[in-house]
Parts: C-alpha cells; structure tokens; sequence
C-alpha cells in the first residue's frame, strides 16, 4: 500500500511527538505523519525519571549549563549547539507547563527544580520521579489536538528511501496485518532513539534496539560517536532498571560493604552528584577490587535512602519506592537498594548538525538517535529530555519549512518489490539453522564482558572476532513464525540484524580510539588524548564492515581543560 | 518450574497451550513469556516495552486477574499460571489486543488543557501551588494499559461507553487549575455515552495497577456534571 504525507516522522517518543506539534504549529497545510512500533504511550521515554535541565533561576545563567556540560562531556560536545540548547532549554520546560506538565511546585507555585549530577546549579526541572512519563503524557495528549498529525501506531519500519540525494518516504509492516506500507514524504525525520538492547544489563525497553540507526547507516548516512555508551551507575539489580540520579540528588549515599561513602576517594567535591562515567567507574573499581557488597547476582553497591525518611521518599522518588519493593523485594525507606552500573545512553549516533540535518535533503534526525552533538564522551543527567525537547522541535520546524518548499516524494514500483521481496522471501521465507534469539544472547554478553566500563584492545579485539562470527550465523537464520498478522518474530529478527551492525560500529570505533575520554576508558590508554583524539568518530556503512573517518569538534568559549569534580 | 498455560489465538481459532518455564525468585511473568519465545515457541505474541510497570503495553488476564506481566512474580502465583488476553477488547493474536477504539475514547474526551491562548510564542510560566496540583495529580498515573477497561461491566455491554479510562483523563483535565474547558468536557462526559452509565462496580479500582482509582474519577465528574447541569437549568 502506498500513502502519501508532506511530513513523515518515525518515532513516537518526547522528540517525534515534539516534532509533529513543531510542524503542525508551522503551517496548518502540511499533512503530518507520525509512525511507531508501539503505541506513541508506550515508547521508552516514559522510563526517564529524574528531571530536564533548564535555566530557570535567579543565580544560574545560559553560560554555566553550557560550562557544566561541556565539561562534563569531556570536552567532545559541540559548543555552539550546546550554547544554542541550554537557551532554548527553558522554553521548553515553560511550554510543557503550558500543555498540562504536573511539573513538581515550589510551595509559591514556581516550577521546582532539584540537583542533579555534574550540574553545578540545581537546574533538574521534574515531575515526582516520573519525568519521562508526564512529559510523554503531556505531549501525546497535545498531539491530539492537531487534526494534521495522523498516528500510525504498530508499524515497523524496514527501509529509508533515497533517490538523488534527497529522501523519498519510507517502507514499513502494519504489524497488525502484517502488509507492507509504503510512506512517501517530502520530509522524513527519524527520532527512533538509542540502542541499549545491544546490552544485557540495561535500563532500556524492549523495544529499543537502535532501527533507525542501522537503518541510516545501511542507506550511507553516518553514525557519530558510538563508541561513547554511557553507564548509568544505579541499575537496579537484577532487572537493570533505572533507580534515577534524582536518588542521589535528593541526598542518597552509595555504599560499599565496610559502610563507606566511597565516593570521597574518587570525586571529594560532587561526592554521589559527580558525573556518571565518574561514578560508574568508582563503584566498578570498589566491586573490582573487592569492596562490594555480596549479593545472589553477583557482587553489588548499596544505594542508602534511609536517612532521607519516608515523607521525602514518598513525594519526591515513589517511583523509585514502587520499583525496589515490586522488582527486588527492597523497600528503601527501611533498607538500601542493591545496585550496580547498568547500559543506559547511547551517546553516538545519526549525524546532523545544530539543525537536525543530515547529509540527505529532507532527512532529518532528532533525540537520543541522533549526535547534534551536545552529549560529547559524556551526558550529563537531565539533559537527555531536554535535548529531545529542543531538537525535536528543531527538527519539526526545519522539516516543515523544507516540505512547504519540497516536491512530493516518490518511491519506485521497483524500490518495493525489492524491499518486499528482502522481507517475506528472504527473510520470512528462508530456512536456517541458527536462532536469533540464541545470537542476540550470544551479542548480549560480548557487549556486557567486553564493551562495559573498562576497555582494553584485547578484549575488544574479541569482541571484532565475535560480532564476524555472529554476523555470518545472522545470515542462516529461521523466523519460526511464518504467519503475516502482528508476527513478532519477524520483526525481533530484523531488530537482531540491526544490532549486530550497529554492535559492530561500537566494537571498532572503541578499538580504534586509543584514549580514554568521558564513559570511553581504555585501560590501556588511561589518558585523554587532546592532541591526537580531540575530534568526532564518524562510521560510514560498506559491505564488508564500517569505514571511519574522523572530524574536528567545534570549540566555541571554553579551552579543553583536566576534568576534576 | 512454573507451569503456563497460555489462551492462544491464531487470527481464526483459540486455543490452550502449555509451556514449562524454568521460573525462579524474582522472575517475572513478562520474562516467563520471553522464555518461551525465544526458547520454546518463537510464534507466541505478546506486547512489552519498559518492563517497569510504567508504559502500560503488557497488561493481560493472568489467574484471572487483569495485571501488567512485567510486574508480577511467577512465584507469588504459584506454579500454575495462566495467561489470557484483556476481556473487553477485540484479540487480534494470542495475547494481542486492539486498542484502536480505546485511545479513540480518550481522544474524545479531549484530554488536554483547553485555554485561550492556545498558542504559546512567548510562553510563560503559569503558577500552580502543590495543593492545587494533589486535587488532579493521582489521575495523572493512569498509563492507559486498559486493565479497568477490560473488568468494566458498563464497557462489556456498551460498546460506545467511554470507559472508566477516558473518564479518569476527562476528570484530570477538569480539575487542572490551567483549564478552561470544563464546560466542554461536562458535556461530552454527560453524553448517553458517559458517566451516567456506570454501573458503580467500582472494579475498575480494584485491579488498577497504578492506584488511579478510576471510579472515583467517575464520582468526582457525576457530581460536577450534575451541579453544571443544575446551574444552567437555572439560569445562574
């Protein structure tokens, strides 16, 4: 089936869903389309928990969110477009408010704001510990206004379409039928998130398994920065998820098993509110070298709320409370969460510049699959809502002022037999002997031994050879289910295909940078490495494995300088 | 091992299956159903995301009971479980559910904040004390995962009734300080469709995983709508 709309936009998160009211707000005459494959309320944005950042106070400025955060990227963001994103910061927090955000108040009705880690004011704008969740909510429900943005929940999308240079549309599966629909667009901008599924131990959904990356990369755009994955340092043990920074913001200690705030020895400053690579690092080093606690998953660091009493508990992290006591039988009013460095933020990915373009006419990318870059070797917290926030409204407006100018897109008889033919002959319709899921335990546990916190070249050597091998098995695989209606199989498999590419970019790029640099540390290479390594990774797709070039970072006001919290 | 008996369906028929999961403390019955697609029959659909209890994809009958998989442990149920999708809601496949007709309600109710200055150039802050925001924040939880809608006895015998979901977001909406549109909403949650006819089984309460308490919701707006009604009848 073939639809026509003058915006396509392929991810229904913060940043898709900001995007489409962008466009929609532009002109009433653009048909908009928004495609997920989920329902846009079930994205994994809802997971976001503690806070956006924004300048909203008597006392921060625009200038010390840029300084927090390009220091706390180590120096590898983009310091115009993180100077163009912290000013527009605050409006979006104010619009959301607008919109029916339950921001958190002050008691004189003000938005409240909290600490969060490596900002030097307390500038984490939240609702409760649900950030992620209301600001989904809000957004969502806002869309609903605009009879221009037309939902396409439950479709998958397989390919991008490019034809001269500039983007025509794009091909998904209506999941429910299991057909094959075929978008074209003037514009496309993808804002299908991060890639955390590549890892094992994650606080990510299901979902995300980084489609929209691979799918750029395999049609030649690049992928910025991938080896950059940040570690968040409180997963919760076993199920990874994400007991928020706003726990330490708000006061929660960590704790090794002799009772001790370690965090002095590492960042005596910011102590718990010190980076996440800065504390990640520390609580791998304690449990390393012995100093965690013991624990039936293994060794693990107490995460101590206790002190901050049941009130503060209740109305500030009951989000928190809920998923101790239901996921780890942990309630931390009485006792501390078992807790250890969990995958958490792809920092690398599409590459755009400030604008959210991309080297294709009419593609743009926005949110966390996207590298404007701001995020550098390391986000800090709370800017990761925010960016999705203000790029995806970037992204909105510039594809809406493209697709006003632009001539329709068309996407050829012979670009879908292919693509149907890829899907449901070759993949659908082959047998094989390998199981995807056995592949993607396989690729789960070479990222979790291989790709974590500390590097080194040989076990990233192993993890090259691994990922060769995996990829080779990938193209023998059976989908089981060869039914066409909400086939889950079908569509897992493909997510596995994507990963193991995009796994693969990670693996090399970290072999290749001999530095360390943010959430990228290299025991062989303890050291950052301005002279040789001040610059962007870029990975080009070709058949026989991904080509690197390299770009410089643009430096506005602020000098490289050693990072010490 | 834990015992699972899933209610499948094909797009044609239904029918019961039966799997061994190896189940142990902590585990979830969302990963028991993980175990069996990737272990044991890959065909079984489900819906998942945020394995967190927050997005709202995973709810289903397990032991009878509406529930989101993700958070509930295999072993407080016992070693026999089983899994059926939603009541109220047409099956698409196994555990699959169509929730068109469900975000088409909450649509309908206009569940956003309605004000004159609906455009935001130069937006500014608008101020809301915590009182005012603990009178609507309970029934902001709600994470549309349809467990009240599928026990609601109203929706059961109505298709067209608006759920005790789309009735908690009007109310939201309602009782937000920043609103203006109350009359409008009064009148669409009035309708034959609406409020009136809730049948007051309060059962959309009891199974909420989030503690929304939907029905009282329904209250809240009966008693609003009333007095609204009431006013114009009036002419105050």
């Amino acid at each position: 089936m073939r639809v026509q709309h003058d915006i396509v936009i392929i991810g229904a998160g913060i940043a898709g869903m900001r995007a489409a009211i962008a466009a929609a707000e532009k002109s009433d005459r653009l048909s908009i389309a928004i495609i997920a494959k989920t329902y846009p309320i079930r994205c994994h944005s809802v997971c976001a928990e503690g806070g956006t950042a924004a300048v909203l106070r008597e006392g921060d400025s625009f200038d010390l969110h840029a300084w927090d955060t390009v220091k706390g990227s180590d120096f590898l963001a983009d310091q115009d477009a993180v100077e163009f994103f912290v000013r527009e910061c605050p409006k979006e927090i104010i619009r959301l408010d607008n919109w029916g955000c339950p921001w958190s108040r002050n008691d004189d009705g003000t938005i409240a704001q909290r600490p969060f880690g490596g900002h030097s004011f307390n500038r984490a704008t939240y609702a409760k510990d649900r950030t992620g969740f209301h600001e989904v909510h809000t957004l969502y429900e806002r869309m609903l206004m605009y009879d221009s943005v037309v939902i396409y929940p439950e479709y998958f999308v397989t390919n991008l379409v490019i034809e001269d240079g500039s983007v025509q549309g794009v091909s998904a599966i209506e999941l429910k039928t299991g057909n094959m629909t075929f978008f074209e667009a003037k514009a496309v901008i993808f804002t299908t998130g991060g890639a955390g599924r590549l890892y094992g131990f994650t606080t990510y959904s299901h979902q995300v398994t980084g489609d929209g990356l691979a799918i750029a990369y395999r049609n030649g755009i690049p992928l910025k920065d991938m080896e950059f994955f940040q570690f968040h340092p409180t997963g919760l043990i076993p199920s990874g998820i994400l007991m928020t920074e706003g726990c330490r913001g708000e006061g929660g200690y960590l704790l090794n098993k002799n009772g001790e705030r370690f965090m002095k020895k590492y960042a005596p400053e910011k102590m718990e509110i010190a980076p996440r690579d800065v504390v990640s690092r520390a609580m791998w080093t304690e449990i390393i070298e012995g100093r965690g606690l013991e624990g039936e998953y293994g060794p693990y660091i107490a995460l101590d709320l206790r002190h901050l009493g049941e009130e503060k508990i209740e109305e500030r992290l009951p989000l928190i409370r809920d998923a101790a006591i239901k996921f780890a039988g942990v309630d931390p009013v009485e006792e501390p969460i078992p807790v250890k460095p969990v995958a958490h933020y792809t920092m690398g990915g599409i590459h755009t510049n400030v604008k959210c373009e991309t080297a294709v006419k009419g593609f743009f990318a926005a949110g966390e699959c996207a590298c404007v870059s701001i995020h550098g070797a390391n986000r800090l917290g709370s800017n990761s809502t925010a960016e999705c926030l203000v790029f995806g409204k970037v992204a909105g407006e510039m594809a809406a002022e493209y697709a006003l100018k632009a001539k329709q897109g068309k996407i050829s008889r012979e670009f879908m037999n292919k693509e149907e033919s890829r899907i449901y002959d070759e993949l659908l319709g082959k047998s094989g002997d390998e199981s995807p899921y056995e592949i993607k335990r396989e690729l789960n546990s070479t990222m979790d031994k291989n790709m974590w916190i500390f590097r080194e070249e040989k076990g990233l050597k192993e993890a090259v050879k691994k990922i060769e091998e995996l990829k080779e098995r990938y193209k023998n695989i059976e989908i089981n289910d060869r039914t066409r209606g909400f086939n889950t199989d079908l569509m897992m498999a493909i997510e596995i295909g994507y990963m193991l590419d995009l796994a693969e970019v990670v693996a090399i790029g970290a072999l290749k940078r001999q530095e360390s640099r943010g959430a990228h540390y290299r025991l062989d290479y303890p050291k950052r490495d301005d002279e040789n390594w001040l610059k962007h990774t870029l990975a080009y797709y070709t058949p026989e494995g991904p080509k690197f070039d390299y770009i410089p970072v643009m430096i506005t006001k602020w000098e490289p300088v050693e990072r010490k919290y | 091992m834990a015992e699972f008996r899933v209610r499948r369906f094909d797009g044609k028929k239904s029918y019961w299956q039966t799997f061994n999961v190896p189940a142990k403390k902590g585990m979830t019955v969302l990963e028991g159903l993980y175990y069996i697609k990737e272990n044991l029959d890959s065909s079984l659909a489900f819906r998942a995301s945020c394995r967190m209890g927050i997005c709202g994809s995973c709810a289903m009958r397990i032991n009878g009971k509406p529930r989101l998989a993700c958070e509930t442990q295999i072993l407080f149920l016992g070693d026999r479980i089983t899994v059926e999708p939603l009541d109220n809601f047409t099956v698409i496949k196994d555990l699959v559910t169509d929730f068109e007709g469900f975000f088409a309600k909450h649509k309908a109710i206009k569940p956003y904040l309605i004000r004159e200055d609906v455009k935001y150039d130069e937006p500014r802050e608008l101020l809301q004390t915590p009182k005012e925001l603990n009178e609507y924040y309970i029934f902001t939880l709600c994470i549309k995962c349809g467990a009240c809608y599928s026990v609601c006895p109203a929706a059961a015998t109505l298709d067209g009734y608006l759920g005790p979901a789309a009735m908690t977001a009007a109310y939201r909406f309602c009782a937000d300080s920043r609103d203006k549109g109350k009359k409008e909403r009064y009148e669409i949650v009035s309708s034959s469709n609406g409020v009136w006819r809730c049948h007051l089984a309060m059962e959309c309460s009891e199974v909420c995983p989030k503690n929304v308490e939907p029905a009282k919701a329904v209250q809240l707006l009966r008693r609003r709508t009333a007095f609204s009604i009431l006013k114009s009848l009036l002419g105050w």
